[in-house]
């Protein structure tokens, strides 16, 4: 009897953080459709965000989330990697737990501190390469950027601020322990069978690497990578503190301007009628939908991978 | 690197090993033979030498060494000399960039491809994983560093920012509001957390079914939510649809919408982790579920679902997101949480920052570092006490089972021979 008691207590325990979930998404949903109805297609096409006036539309926001999100994943995951090697292949013993509760420490660093951090600091010192860049690359689309004139010696270093690329940056520290320790963990697992035929057949330290551990790890390095792509489609305040928002497709990332959707929310959300809140309710429900379609994918990858599978050695 | 066989030192077979040219040769025996000890004690052998077993030769770190002022020299040359580049970091970058490859150019005089490839992909793997734990210690350091105006202030911690003007120095006011708003609202969010968090993840391993692999599913899909988007949801349905104020109620709900994945999923793991044998000898003593859990299950995984709470209580304490819509602003001390706005460490901090004036900077940071330091502590705290796998104790723990076992055994010795004494047929007992 007590045990039927139980079970149904934990039953109702489920259904509850269940009903809370669905509630949370459902509620998404309904509130998102006002807006969706409204305005259609034209929601993932039209640029400007004026609910008020009808013409409201994630293509800007949308489009400034994924590069911010990119140039964060083209520097994490460099340094996660390395990181993740160093961790499991290089480090001696003795200090290999320490690094792993910093790398840990690291992920829970709260975003304000590394907004902070990218604000007062990183900006200064980042906005020179992303001049050198420009001057050097500009002839590239992706790192053009209007209004700078790379022969004068005087121009003012504000049109390189507050910008897609530096917001990545500071995104990409902070998604990176994250990757790095889902790889480490992967790396770890890497059979010592295996390791020891390859040395056996005269590899060095790195040949080792290469033909063992990085194969076996590939899942969890691609999985890795996408939960570090999800986090970073998904964070709101240190975008918010670094960019200046702009509501056009921004393709230029050393350029000042940039959106991200979280951002807008963050911004738009006291001000918003009615419609205005169902648009911003659509908006997150398109981020909230393409993090939960990286997640699924990675954890797919992760799982179905021969990572974390044991070998015959 | 090679290592040869030690070689026996030559000339010293021993006395009277070899056998006499007087006998005919027999077939040797296999025997061990050992050398015999010089009357004296002298040391006859020429003294050996201790091997180096170290990996690291001299050439390497004459390598290591003269790339690294060879590199240094050519950018200095390159920044000051040749082209107009400047900064810091670019002269950081373009040394680092010359060091590899010249790296690579002095290994190549004495060692083959593969051996460059490991050398140079051993200094950029070694010098990545530096770079980002620099990083984490530069945040970390920064941002202490950056507070050391406001932080030794006591009224900094015993007041809050009503009296504080944009001109008051840094000797009135403080930040008491924000701290007392974190401790509300992470309280709040916590008793809401841990019963359905650690109820959710028991019925997730031991009720399996459809259903659960269901809520497993969806709690999963959950921790993608973004944390803007949970205080947006508590923002349209308990602010604007229940039309309550923005309170601590409703950012604690939000801060809650954003953890209990986090908890599930941690815990979950955590619980799965559980030996099943340890659940098998509990259902074969004849226990009920509930007490199977209780008294087995959730014990033994007790320091794990320790860390996953509290690491979740460190998320949910540096998010600054669902509070930003949520909680409202406010300078001033709100110790009720269910009305008024009531302010939190991060979006205090948050909220300084962008004020130009340098002494609410400075505040700004003294927050963040408070925050900071709250984080370390909880992580600290988790490591210290969850560092074990479940069923792994420390000595006191181990020392108090131990202790207990050595009562019972008493109890077992002095009763044994009272049962004796009755002589009583035991007691046979049905199982259930």
């Amino acid at each position: 009897m007590p045990d039927r008691v139980f079970r149904g207590i934990l039953r109702g325990g489920g259904t509850l953080v269940l009903a809370i979930m669905l509630l949370v998404g459902g509620f998404l949903t309904y509130r998102a459709w006002q807006a969706l109805s409204a305005a259609r297609w034209s929601f993932v096409t039209t640029e400007t965000w004026e609910p008020d006036g009808g013409h409201f539309g994630i293509a800007a926001v949308l489009v400034g989330t994924v590069l911010i999100a990119l140039v964060a994943i083209v520097f994490a995951v460099p340094l996660a990697l390395g990181t993740a090697l160093y961790i499991s292949e290089f480090a001696p013993p003795r200090l290999r737990r320490t690094l792993i509760s910093v790398v840990d420490l690291m992920a829970a660093v709260p975003s304000v501190v590394y907004g902070l951090w990218g604000l007062f600091f990183f900006q200064g010192h980042v906005v020179t390469v992303a001049r050198w860049i420009s001057t050097y690359f500009g002839w590239i689309p992706l790192f053009e950027v209007d209004g700078a004139d790379p022969r004068d010696p005087l121009a003012t270093a504000t049109v390189f601020t507050s910008s897609t690329f530096i917001a990545g940056m500071i995104v990409s520290l902070m998604v990176a322990p994250i990757i790095c320790s889902v790889m480490r963990e992967v790396f770890s697992q890497a059979p010592v069978g295996e390791r020891e035929g390859a040395y056996a057949l005269g590899a060095h330290r790195w040949g080792m690497i290469r033909s063992v551990v990085l194969p076996f790890g590939k899942g969890g390095m691609i999985g890795g990578t996408m939960l570090g792509l999800g986090r970073a489609l998904g964070e709101t305040i240190a975008v918010y503190m670094i960019i200046s928002p702009v509501f056009v497709i921004q393709p230029h990332i050393l350029q000042n301007g940039t959106s991200s959707v979280s951002s807008l929310i963050a911004l738009r959300y006291g001000e918003a009628s009615d419609l205005g809140m169902s648009a911003l309710m659509a908006a997150g429900l398109a981020l909230f939908l393409m993090t939960l379609v990286v997640n699924f994918a990675a954890s797919s990858i992760v799982a179905r991978s021969r990572s974390g599978a044991a070998s015959d050695s | 690197m090679t290592v040869t066989a030690a070689q026996s030192p030559p000339g010293d077979p021993g006395p009277g090993t070899g056998p006499s040219p007087a006998v005919p040769p027999k077939p040797p025996v296999p025997a061990t033979r050992l050398p015999a000890r010089r009357p004296g004690g002298g040391p006859a052998r020429p003294a050996q030498q201790r091997r180096n077993l170290s990996t690291l030769r001299a050439t390497d770190v004459y390598a290591m060494v003269g790339a690294g002022a060879a590199s240094l020299a050519l950018t200095w040359v390159m920044f000051d000399r040749l082209l107009p580049f400047n900064g810091a970091l670019g002269f950081l970058l373009v040394a680092y960039a010359l060091f590899v490859g010249l790296y690579a150019l002095l290994v190549s005089f004495d060692e083959d491809g593969p051996a460059v490839r490991d050398r140079v992909a051993a200094v950029v793997v070694q010098s990545l994983g530096l770079v980002m734990l620099t990083a984490l210690a530069f945040v970390v350091v920064y941002t202490l560093y950056e507070g050391r105006d406001a932080l030794p202030h006591l009224n900094f911690y015993t007041q809050s920012m009503a009296d504080a003007g944009p001109v008051e120095p840094l000797s009135v006011g403080g930040i008491l509001h924000a701290i007392v708003g974190t401790l509300w609202q992470i309280g709040i969010a916590l008793t809401l957390c841990i019963p359905a968090g650690l109820v959710c993840a028991v019925f997730l391993n031991e009720v399996p079914g459809a259903f659960s692999r269901f809520v497993r599913t969806i709690v999963e899909a959950m921790t993608a939510l973004p944390s803007i988007v949970a205080g947006l949801f508590i923002y349209a349905t308990f602010i604007l649809g229940l039309g309550f104020d923005r309170s601590g109620l409703a950012a604690a709900l939000a801060i809650s919408v954003m953890m209990l994945p986090i908890i599930i999923r941690a815990a979950d793991v955590v619980i799965r982790l559980v030996p099943g044998t340890l659940r098998e000898a509990s259902y074969a003593l004849g226990t009920s579920r509930w007490r199977t859990v209780w008294h087995v299950v959730l014990p033994t995984a007790r320091s794990g679902l320790t860390t996953a709470v509290i690491l979740g209580t460190a998320r949910g304490v540096g998010e600054t997101s669902p509070v930003l819509l949520t909680a409202g602003f406010t300078a001033e001390l709100n110790t009720d949480p269910f009305k008024d706005p009531m302010v939190s460490l991060p979006l205090a901090a948050f909220e300084l920052v962008k004020s130009p004036e340098p002494t609410y900077v400075a505040r700004g940071f003294g927050t963040a570092a408070v925050l900071l330091v709250l984080v370390l502590v909880l992580f600290v705290v988790a490591r210290v006490v969850g560092g074990r796998g479940p069923g792994r104790l420390t000595r006191r723990q181990e020392h108090r089972r131990v202790k207990a076992s050595r009562r019972d055994a008493q109890r077992f010795a002095v009763r044994t021979p009272a049962d004796r004494q009755s002589d009583r047929p035991a007691p046979t007992r049905s199982t259930p």
